[in-house]
């Protein structure tokens, strides 16, 4: 900031999302959005662009806004709440087809019309033998290498993978390549040339697929999309790259930072709850809502663009004006949930948005639970004592990435 | 005790069945809300309760309890 600014740049400069978490406190939000939920729950939020808009950071309110299709999820509408230098020159323009996370209905009902009947609640139990099977084959990998290990690259990350790759379609030998890209595209820091090019590079991987299901169908998810014809090919490509991408970082960072969190629990004191986690079924599925709760690694939040003038608690939001929901602060607000700091795996976290909540909330939340129930009890049921290999304070976090978690966790038993 | 399911606003997300699978289940071939009874037990109406106010889309309406739609 230069000395001159004026009085309406430094409010501007002020009002940039808080993006700092504190200090030693690795699973806590920035301290800020607590006091802006308290004091100002809709509140104006400087947007990287310039953009004078909105931060929304308590639970009522970011669902209601969730709930209510008036605020548009549309690509060429949206803005980020921090820099994404790479994703510049893809923002103000319409998605790419297949792309229905950014798309509003009647456009995004099509699509997800196309993909509910396969994520169902029954159909994604089908898969619990196979998930487990895949988490005991890595368990046993990693006993057999022997400690220390990185919980990330053994476990975390290969259970989402495979388990996508093989309800896709996508032959997991090619996950280097695609596991890379994904990695490039969630990177706050990745240029737009970086950007572009692992697009693309995933973008003709895609295509590849879809042309081989075209010629050797399979029983799987993407040779099922092709045989309703209802989608072109570039929309197939564009509709398996979504799932792929949101499929695998995301319960893989669930995975990995739960792990840690639970560790540091089960040595403060809460034994008797990991130990719940591990026998009782319904007592695991508690701790995964608290955990997703509590953890809600899409750190930034998502965000909407109204489209008509609208009041929101005590504001006017303006058509045209973008409002960032602040997912973390409001899974932590006390009007919702007692102890909102407080890690509690026998709580009831029913009704968190770590899935969002509305028309988009999350395709594959039913599998993610799934992975992340049987991932955790997996794990700790094979070693109970696991424990960090470094001091938790040298554990790797991403704060550089859109989706919060550990790089790495390395650990011992 | 009477429920209600709004097909054309279910965004299949399963919330309902999850939280009350003696009452909802889902379509095998679009994923959309389908109503196992109309009318749930009295033992049962919490758990419908729940499922309503967790469903998504505002998709589901118990004995005209309905949460006003936005759009
Ligand atoms: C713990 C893991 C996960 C978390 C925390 C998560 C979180 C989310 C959130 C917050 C949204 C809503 C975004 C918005 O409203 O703008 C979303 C949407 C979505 N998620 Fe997930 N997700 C997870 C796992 C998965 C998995 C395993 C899949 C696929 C197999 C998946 C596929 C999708 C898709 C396709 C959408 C877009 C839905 C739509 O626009 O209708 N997610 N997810
Ligand atoms: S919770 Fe709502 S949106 Fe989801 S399946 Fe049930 S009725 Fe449909």
């Amino acid at each position: 900031m230069s000395v001159a600014s004026s009085p309406a740049q430094r409010s501007a400069e002020a009002d940039r999302l808080p993006t700092n978490r504190p200090a030693g406190c690795p699973f806590d939000p920035p301290p800020e959005l607590s006091r802006f939920r308290a004091e100002e729950p809709v509140r104006r939020l400087t947007y990287p662009d310039g953009h004078r808009g909105w931060l929304v950071s308590n639970h009522e309110l970011s669902r209601t806004v969730l709930a209510d299709t008036r605020f548009s999820s549309r690509m060429e509408l949206r803005r980020t709440a921090v820099p994404r230098p790479g994703l510049t020159p893809l923002l103000g323009r319409p998605a790419a087809p297949g792309m229905f996370i950014a798309m509003d209905p009647p456009e995004h009902t099509r699509y997800r019309r196309l993909l509910t009947g396969q994520f169902t609640v029954r159909r994604m139990r089908l898969l619990e033998p196979r998930i487990e099977q895949i988490a005991e084959q890595h368990l046993d990998a990693m006993v057999q290498a022997g400690p220390p290990a990185d919980l990330v690259a053994a476990y975390a990350l290969p259970i989402p993978s495979l388990v996508i790759c093989e309800l896709l379609g996508v032959p997991y030998a090619d996950r280097d390549v695609f596991q890379r890209d994904t990695a490039t595209l969630l990177r706050l820091d990745a240029t737009a040339e970086q950007v572009r090019a692992a697009s693309e590079s995933v973008g003709a991987f895609m295509a590849d697929l879809v042309r081989h299901k075209r010629a050797e169908p399979a029983d799987d998810l993407l040779s099922g999309l092709i045989a309703t014809g209802e989608l072109t090919d570039e929309e197939l490509a564009g509709v398996s790259f979504l799932l792929l991408v949101a499929g695998h970082e995301t319960t893989a960072n669930m995975l990995a930072l739960g792990a840690f969190a639970l560790i540091n629990h089960r040595d403060q004191g809460h034994a008797d709850q990991l130990a719940a986690l591990c026998g009782d079924p319904t007592a695991a599925e508690h701790a995964v809502e608290e955990l997703l709760r509590y953890l809600t690694i899409i750190q930034f939040g998502t965000t909407r663009t109204a489209l008509v003038d609208i009041h929101l608690g005590d504001q006017l939001i303006r058509a045209g004006e973008t409002l960032t929901l602040a997912l973390p602060s409001a899974n932590r607000d006390p009007d919702k949930f007692a102890d909102p700091d407080t890690l509690d795996l026998t709580r009831s976290a029913q009704g968190h948005l770590a899935f969002g909540h509305g028309v988009h909330q999350c395709l594959g939340q039913q599998l993610a639970r799934i992975e992340m129930r049987i991932g955790y009890r997996a794990l700790f049921r094979r070693f109970p004592e696991l424990r960090l290999a470094v001091p938790a304070e040298e554990v790797p976090l991403r704060h550089d990435m859109n989706i919060y978690g550990v790089h790495r966790l390395p650990v011992t038993w | 005790m009477e429920i209600k399911a709004d097909r054309e606003r279910c965004v299949g997300a399963g919330m309902c069945v999850l939280t009350a699978p003696e009452v909802f289940d889902q379509s095998e071939d679009d994923g959309r809300v389908v109503l196992l009874t109309e009318h749930p037990e009295p033992d049962q109406v919490d758990t419908v309760q729940q499922a309503v106010e967790l469903c998504p889309a505002q998709a589901l309406l118990l004995a005209g309890k309905h949460r006003a739609a936005d759009g």
